[in-house]
């Protein structure tokens, strides 16, 4: 280990790998197009506008955009890591590679990392952020400000993750850093600290959202919004923040212990001292489990509103759903111990989780019936969102079962960290929250932007990912029967390889696809005025955000809408067609929107600069970086105008433009 | 104040009840954090390494200052908050003030039983026992020392823009975070001091 400077704490030369030339190559590659993008930004003249409508934006849709762009942008680094594990196990029989074991070991764990903490969460919240407060007819979350800090901060997290790549190493122990591997006597370097530091600081921000959304669901609703006329995604969404409530918490303790450990020279999951290693397992798999839930009750959430939109019916047991979505809830928490059956906990304590690890197939059954019987007898479209729907719903099935099959004690003996768990757990990561994430970015996209994505290219791309992801992990279902662990830089059973090469060209299917996902974007964009909505509601909507323009103002909603039944915007449609010719102009009052802050970024800003300090030991930094950020706090605390009003006159002229535009673009024949 | 339909009253009783509503959520979540490091606490509070263990370290006749210390500066930060909605100064600064100061002292007992703890070679890195207490006591430690960051911010604010509607609400969520810190210290008391020295 480097001697320890007293200004650049363990920070040197040698922490840049110029020995290994892929890191260096993807660094340089990364900050290419960082520095191009930021000149063609500067060059443009775009900065005043980005930092004015984006950067500083308190707004929930802006802020929910900006999460979905950090997770499309960090899945294209979780997937590269992903294609790399493929190629070097393709061609690693009796072979060392073209990865070295420590290069490999740190872009599994990183792999994982990215892809639950900075792709599946932010892209999950990010939808949250665009959806939820119009849905139940807000103007914006709770604490609209707390909402920018904490994407910002999650954003630092991401940034601190791929500043690993160029600066030091990730760590090298798995996307959960098990005792004692992960102590300081075994894994010395700055690897684990990059884990650790990126995580509380993006934890925070996770947990804050949770905080946010609970009370926004819960206090911030539209008059006769009751709870059991919101949506469904607005349900699924309560349920996740009360997971991110309780469960993070769980989180922050754990790796604040690791950290104790290898800063203070603690003896919480040490070797020596009495420290207690499963201890870690306990505490990080409460979280853990939970964390499932958590990703794919939103992306439930975003099946049943699309597969009621696109099948024009009502959702199928509306009741039930709640109720089983409620239910996961609570079962999330009463599973834990699934994840080290082998640990020695026991015959009994194992039976015990292993029956309630089955029991929560029960909700999720009755969801997927739900499901079924909404597309039962509806007249059912087939664009886009309900293509991934479809898709989720045979995907899913195979891997809950599978996941039935694992939750047996016995078989879990035999399965356990073989290719077989790997198979299982992208089958209902993939086909579940990923299937619905992009479910849910096709069919919010209109009303986030105002013009459609290109329909071709997104079946284009649904099919590649599909059958990409049936190729690709369908035959680590074998290699888990044939032996095959988890984690192998090198192998030699010749059975092994032919699989893995189908698995590679599956990876390779899925990279189509997400080519097809870049191209659809950048041909939306660049046909916008052909796939233009200027009626805020594409697909026949049933809910409250479908009646706002696309994109919706500000302030969402001029006047906030008397909710009378579930499927609110859907039954006020009914009412039109029935009888009172057209809407009535509603009373105008004045209102009052949140300013746009800085404090989300500046705060961010010292946050990355006490994380990257901590992480090299730079005290001087570090105590710089939480000072920073405390002052930021106190001055935002400062401010004498939170809010900017708008006038009823103002309100009306806005709205009535709008409602024009709306009413003449839907008015008959002119509808496409 | 900005009428708007329904039951929402106005703007800023709506953002009162969101404010308090929001920080009790938060609360419950800084609850279950502190749950975990109680859990690593009874996990480990036998593995002492062959070094001392509870009943020889713990002083109960500080630990009952202390804690008369934190019960009272909860009485006198709920004073403050009575005052705050009177809008009655000089009150809400003396009650602050004795918050403060006994809060302050609280601090201080703290610190002199972790440094005679270290002098006496019973420091947070010689057992996992060691470790476990200092994370948990020194975790509630931690709150209180931003506890009272907040509280001197809350003088500054008043002083500087007086009763105003967000600093009323702040001093609300700062009073929900001083009591719910005397909640955690009631179950530390008895789990770590109490149930420690019980033979």
């Amino acid at each position: 280990m480097p001697p320890v400077d007293g200004f650049w704490g363990k920070l040197s030369w040698a922490a840049i790998p110029i020995d290994s030339p892929l890191p260096i190559v993807a660094s340089i590659v990364v900050a290419v197009v960082i520095i191009g993008v930021l000149a063609w930004v500067a060059f443009r003249g775009h900065f005043p506008y980005l930092w004015r409508e984006w950067i500083t934006s308190v707004d929930h849709k802006r802020v929910g955009v900006m999460y979905v762009v950090l997770a499309l942008v960090m899945l294209l680094r979780g997937f590269s890591d992903a294609a790399m594990m493929r190629a070097q196990q393709a061609m690693a029989m009796n072979a060392p590679g073209y990865l070295p074991p420590e290069h490999y070991d740190q872009i599994f764990s990183s792999h994982g990392t990215i892809m639950i903490f900075f792709v599946a969460m932010p892209f999950v919240i990010g939808l949250m952020n665009f959806v939820v407060p119009l849905q139940i007819g807000a103007r914006d979350v709770a604490f609209p400000t707390l909402n920018s800090v904490s994407f910002w901060l999650t954003a630092t997290g991401a940034l601190l993750v791929n500043i690993s790549l160029f600066l030091g190493e990730f760590a090298r122990t798995g996307w959960i850093p098990y005792p004692p591997l992960s102590e300081l006597a075994y894994s010395p370097g700055v690897g684990v600290d990059y884990y650790l530091w990126s995580l509380q600081i993006s934890g925070v921000g996770t947990l804050l959202t949770g905080v946010n959304f609970v009370t926004t669901l819960l206090k911030g609703r539209a008059p006769g919004m009751d709870l059991m006329r919101m949506p469904m995604f607005c349900w699924t969404s309560l349920a996740s923040s009360l997971l991110i409530i309780a469960a993070f918490p769980v989180l922050t303790a754990t790796l604040a212990m690791l950290l104790l450990d290898r800063y203070l020279g603690f003896h919480f999951f040490t070797n020596e001292a009495g420290g207690n290693v499963m201890m870690f397992m306990n505490l990080i798999w409460a979280w853990g489990h939970p964390e499932v839930y958590i990703l794919i009750l939103p992306a439930f959430g975003i099946f049943s509103e699309v597969i009621a939109t696109f099948s024009s019916k009502s959702l199928f047991g509306y009741r039930s759903m709640v109720a089983a979505t409620l239910g996961i809830c609570v079962l999330a928490f009463s599973v834990w111990l699934h994840h080290f059956f082998t640990m020695g906990a026991g015959a009994n304590v194992n039976a015990v989780f292993g029956i309630l690890s089955t029991v929560i197939a029960v909700p999720t059954g009755v969801k997927v019936f739900n499901w079924l019987f909404t597309i039962y007898g509806g007249r059912v479209r087939y664009n886009v969102p309900i293509l991934w729907s479809i898709g989720f719903m045979v995907t899913f099935v195979i891997g809950g079962m599978t996941g039935v099959l694992l939750a047996l004690p016995p078989v879990d003996f035999l399965m356990h960290n073989s290719l077989f768990l790997i198979a299982h757990f992208h089958n209902v990561i993939i086909g579940g929250v990923v299937f619905g994430l992009f479910a849910g970015y096709t069919y919010w996209f209109p009303k986030a932007f105002g013009f459609r994505l290109h329909e071709g290219l997104g079946k284009a791309a649904f099919w590649f990912w599909t059958v990409g992801f049936y190729l690709a992990f369908m035959p680590l279902y074998v290699l888990g029967f044939l032996g095959m662990t988890r984690r192998m830089q090198q192998y030699a059973v010749p059975a092994w390889q032919p699989w893995l090469i189908a698995a590679a060209a599956g990876a390779g299917l899925i990279a189509i696809g997400t080519g097809f996902l870049v191209a659809q974007l950048y041909y939306s964009i660049r046909h916008r005025d052909t796939l233009r909505d200027l009626t805020g509601d594409p697909w026949d909507g049933r809910t409250l955000e479908w009646s706002t323009s696309s994109p919706p103002p500000s302030y969402n909603f001029a006047v906030l809408p008397e909710v009378t039944a579930l499927d609110a915007f859907w039954v006020s449609k009914q009412d039109l067609i029935g009888g009172s010719a057209a809407r009535p102009v509603p009373a105008y009052a004045a209102i009052e929107i949140p300013r746009n802050s800085a404090t989300g970024i500046i705060c961010a800003f010292f946050a990355s600069l006490m994380g990257f300090a901590l992480i090299w030991h730079i005290w001087w930094l570090a105590t710089l970086g939480v000072v920073g950020a405390v002052v930021t706090f106190v001055v935002f605390a400062w401010r004498d105008h939170a809010d900017d009003g708008i006038t009823a006159d103002d309100l009306a002229r806005r709205d009535g433009m709008d409602r024009a535009v709306r009413a003449r673009a839907s008015a008959p024949g002119l509808t496409s | 104040m900005i009428a708007t339909v329904g039951r929402v009253v106005s703007t800023s009783e709506s953002k009162r009840i969101a404010a308090g509503y929001g920080f009790w959520i938060f609360l419950l979540s800084d609850i279950i954090m502190f749950a975990c490091f109680f859990a690593g606490y009874a996990v480990l509070v036998h593995a002492t390494n062959g070094g001392p263990d509870a009943p020889q370290l713990f002083d109960l006749d500080r630990v009952a200052v202390e804690t008369a210390c934190l019960l009272g500066s909860s009485f006198t930060c709920g004073l403050a908050f009575v005052a705050s909605g009177k809008r009655r100064a000089a009150l809400f600064y003396m009650a602050m003030a004795a918050t403060l100061v006994l809060g302050a002292s609280f601090l201080a007992l703290e610190g002199a039983e972790f440094s005679s703890m270290v002098a006496r070679n019973a420091g947070p890195t010689h057992s996992a026992f060691l470790s476990a207490f200092f994370a948990l006591v020194g975790c509630h430690g931690i709150h209180v020392s931003i506890g009272l960051l907040w509280l001197m911010t809350m003088m500054a604010q008043v002083y500087a823009k007086g009763f105003r509607d967000d600093i009323l609400r702040r001093i609300l969520c700062f009073n929900l975070f001083w009591h719910a810190l005397d909640i955690i210290w009631v179950a530390l008391f008895t789990v770590v001091y109490l149930i420690g020295v019980t033979p």
